[in-house]
């Protein structure tokens, strides 16, 4: 096998940077073991003892609310320590290196990093230089990946559709900003979904996306024809540099989801999207909050997923 | 030594346990084995209460060295534990580690009135202050050997020894 920084000399995950390359198995067993987490939270006391006496550092150098929330939640019902960090608003504003901040962390016993950075490479930077008793989890780096939000995107599918083999699955909207894009393709292929395409005006695909193996569409009553799960994706303002659109209001217009486009899809389509959501710029109210939508259980779902990610790699010495 | 029948063991076990249980008691069985032991006996007994599984991966004392079950199963109990009358089944006694482990789940559930122990085998080698009230019997095997239940497509429970994972 190709040598994986995410895997250790056994073949285990050592840290999530990435689904790229990750064997299924290893994407299986997730989903597995994140099932088995759900109902945990179902209980009176929604809490297991097995990260107990862990830290858990959450190191957020871009700012986010769902993703550091949940994974702040996971490492509490782990019962781990969790030590929530922005560093925009700390010693980097000072001048401190990133891995500077790393090492100093980890001098006060870090046993794992989950990390947002603006930089693609950053988590991988950090899974370079730490110990090898702590672990890296991605959260986020750049335009580069969103490994948990790709996984917990497939234990939705997986929830609603139960197979992938049988799946037209479209990604749709600002695809060439989109970290969690590249995740979901990555894991939807990686799980054997026959049909993914990308669907989006030329100015916001990447040139050289057919690469990853996907139908390339960029009229939407095409692209959603007879698909099955419909990903939408946030327009990502603050990541453009440029004139890629001529105003929110033709995006919505073209690439919107309204009830009327998804009717293209098959009726029993579920429609997703990774939040925060602009309401009328990618998706239309009466969708974001229609029968189709699963957009609030993929939160929840996240949780989960983001427990099981943490506990088989704290498991991995 | 030649491993008894396990039917005949889960039949002598279901006649110990008869006048012991009543349309109160719940029963929940520790995965994998214990599940299929506890499906068995909540018919046989004709319990009406809802059937309880558990399955101790978040719970075991030997995570940090061997890190989290490959194939963990939800634990699912389908009553309110607090107050009620449970009896945990297991296929194999041993340290007492597992019967630890499902205590300490059970009670993130609640806290039920009583929990008594059903176990097809008893192999010694405790480990922890644990000690099941029921038993199918007690089997004298070597420390580097383990008793599994099998369960054929039938339906049919069997013994088997094996080397214990990590001896040679």
């Amino acid at each position: 096998m190709a040598y994986n920084p995410q895997l250790n000399a056994n073949g285990e995950l050592q840290h999530l940077l990435t689904i790229e390359g990750l064997p299924r198995e290893i994407i299986v067993g997730i989903l597995d073991t994140a099932h088995s987490f759900l109902s945990v939270a179902e209980r009176e006391i929604k809490k297991v003892p097995l990260l107990r006496g862990k830290s858990i550092f959450n190191l957020f150098f871009e700012s986010s609310t769902r993703t550091r929330t949940t994974f702040e939640i996971a490492a509490k019902r782990l019962s781990a320590d969790v030590i929530n960090l922005n560093v925009g608003t700390s010693s980097q504003s000072k001048g401190e290196t990133l891995l500077d901040t790393v090492a100093n962390l980890s001098a006060m016993h870090a046993d794992m990093f989950v990390v947002r950075h603006a930089q693609s490479g950053a988590a991988h930077l950090i899974a370079r230089h730490v110990a090898p008793y702590i672990h890296v989890i991605n959260a986020g780096d750049g335009r580069h990946a969103h490994p948990t939000q790709g996984l917990l995107d497939m234990f939705t599918i997986r929830h609603y559709k139960k197979e992938f083999s049988n799946l037209r699955v479209a990604v749709v909207g600002d695809v060439l900003h989109s970290r969690v894009a590249r995740s979901q393709i990555h894991a939807l292929t990686a799980l054997g979904v026959p049909e993914v395409r990308v669907v989006g005006p030329r100015t916001l695909l990447p040139t050289n996306v057919s690469e990853l193996g996907v139908h390339v569409y960029h009229d939407m009553a095409q692209g959603l024809k007879d698909v099955d799960v419909v990903i939408m994706l946030r327009l990502q303002n603050e990541r453009m540099n440029g004139a890629l659109l001529p105003s929110a209001q033709e995006f919505f217009k073209y690439y919107g989801l309204t009830p009327e486009k998804l009717a293209l899809a098959n009726p029993g389509a579920i429609v997703m999207h990774p939040g925060p959501m602009n309401r009328g710029v990618e998706i239309d109210s009466s969708v974001a909050d229609g029968r189709q939508s699963v957009i609030l259980p993929q939160v929840t779902f996240g949780i989960a997923v983001r427990m099981a990610v943490m506990s088989i790699l704290a498991g991995n010495a | 030594m030649p491993l008894p029948d396990a039917e005949a063991l889960l039949a002598a076990l279901t006649e110990q346990m008869r006048p012991a249980v009543s349309s109160e008691t719940r029963l929940v069985g520790i995965h994998t084995g214990g599940v299929w032991l506890a499906e068995r006996l909540h018919r046989s007994l004709g319990l009406s209460q809802p059937l309880g599984t558990i399955d101790v991966s978040f719970y075991r004392d030997d995570y940090d060295s061997r890190g989290l079950h490959p194939r963990v199963k939800p634990s699912e109990i389908p009553f309110e534990i607090t107050d009620a009358d449970v009896i945990l089944v297991d296929d194999v006694l041993f340290t007492g580690r597992t019967i630890r482990a499902a205590l300490n789940e059970l009670f993130d559930y609640g806290r039920p009135r009583r929990v008594r122990l059903a176990a097809l085998v008893d192999r010694g080698g405790r480990e922890m202050p644990i000690a099941a009230q029921f038993v199918g019997a007690q089997i004298d095997v070597r420390d580097n050997e383990q008793i599994e239940l099998k369960k054929a497509v039938d339906g049919r429970l069997s013994l088997v020894v094996n080397p214990a994972p990590g001896t040679h």
